[in-house]
């Protein structure tokens, strides 16, 4: 569900987070226009803005933990997670935690990748927000909301800045809902 | 400069959420793992308002942080004093031109890279990282930002292991830590 269909149509807040988003053709291979949020995070009051705009949704929504997936989902998620009063949970690559995990594999295009949580961060019965900085497939997403289901934790919503067109017709991820800011940028729109 | 020295009483709840964790990753290393801090929201929102009531008045518009940790500690400072974040990552993750800076591990090397055009010449720059040890990683982050004409203020981490001495590779840049594990 896109923020703008969802309370925020028209909010100033939104197309200044959009054009604060860089579009870099062909990374990581050729013909990906890939959606580079650095550039986002040079704008000072469009990085809070985008914040707020998740503060704003789940303040009051009881959420006891946000999970950040790597790495980018560590420059939203940790400052969401201390304004709403959550822990912040990462949620990583192989081999980074260094307590005891558990992991989750997912398809990739070619291949596969694994997501890992600490055991033990999450309890059971804790409603939790996940962010990432965009969602694409949804497959590092739904590998992240079967971490958190198999611990016994109750995900209330998926939060990206981003979200690929091929997200917008389905109803959530996994069933669950999902929260974007904005749509991809198109190369030609960037100054 | 350490928080632990200045007796905060703020850092006795910090220093006792950081988890060690033996032989991690790999034999005779104790890690010092800040993931259980992050569990708890009042002593992870007072590690990040110890570095926010230091550098808020001190006209920082850079906050760098160190992949990744240092974007879990880094982004909400930048967010709070009113400064670009700007992460500083392992090779081939960000997107566009880049610089980057070569260091010396243990055993090999590795490699920093910053986004060209994200720091102007002259920016006042503060680097967070979780934790300094040989201080290896720090001085390549510290390099890349001077490259491009910036002054890194300070350098600010959670954690240091003094034994390590990685206080005196900072090129005489001051270092704030908030705890110490020896």
């Amino acid at each position: 569900m896109f923020a703008a269909e969802n309370g925020l149509k028209g909010d100033p807040r939104l197309q200044a987070i959009s054009r604060a988003i860089r579009v870099v053709p062909d990374f990581p291979k050729p013909g990906i226009m890939f959606q580079d949020i650095t550039t986002l995070l040079l704008d000072h009051k469009a990085f809070k803005d985008t914040v707020d705009i998740f503060v704003d949704r789940y303040r009051d929504m009881d959420v006891s933990v946000v999970a950040g997936v790597e790495a980018r989902g560590f420059m939203f998620g940790p400052a969401i997670a201390l304004a709403i009063g959550a822990k912040f949970v990462p949620l990583r690559k192989p081999r980074k935690l260094p307590g005891e995990v558990i992991s989750e594999s997912y398809v990739l295009e070619y291949g596969t990748d694994c997501l890992e949580m600490h055991v033990g961060a999450v309890e059971p019965g804790e409603r939790v927000i996940v962010i990432d900085d965009l969602v694409a497939t949804g497959g590092t997403l739904s590998a992240a909301i079967k971490l958190l289901e198999r611990v016994g934790a109750e995900v209330v919503e998926c939060a990206c800045v981003i979200g690929l067109p091929e997200v917008k017709d389905r109803c959530g991820i996994k069933g669950k809902p999902l929260y974007i800011l904005v749509e991809p940028r198109l190369l030609d729109e960037c100054c | 400069m350490s928080a632990d020295k200045d007796e905060d009483p703020r850092v006795s709840g910090i220093k006792s959420k950081i988890r060690v964790v033996p032989d991690f990753p790999k034999p005779g290393i104790m890690f010092q793992d800040i993931t259980t801090l992050l569990l708890d929201s009042k002593a992870f929102k007072d590690a990040v308002d110890l570095f926010v009531e230091r550098y808020k008045d001190r006209n920082i518009s850079v906050v760098a942080g160190i992949e990744a940790r240092g974007f879990i500690f880094g982004s909400p400072i930048a967010l709070a004093i009113g400064a670009k974040f700007v992460p500083l990552r392992k090779p081939g993750k960000l997107p566009g031109e880049v610089i980057s800076e070569d260091y010396v591990l243990e055993y090999g090397k590795d490699c920093l890279q910053m986004h060209v055009g994200a720091v102007q010449p002259e920016e006042r720059a503060l680097v967070v990282d979780d934790l300094i040890a040989t201080g290896g990683t720090l001085c390549a982050a510290m390099t890349l930002l001077e490259r491009v004409g910036a002054k890194v203020v300070e350098c600010a981490c959670v954690i240091e292991l003094p034994d390590l001495k990685g206080r005196e590779r900072l090129k005489g840049k001051p270092l704030y830590v908030l705890v110490e594990s020896h």
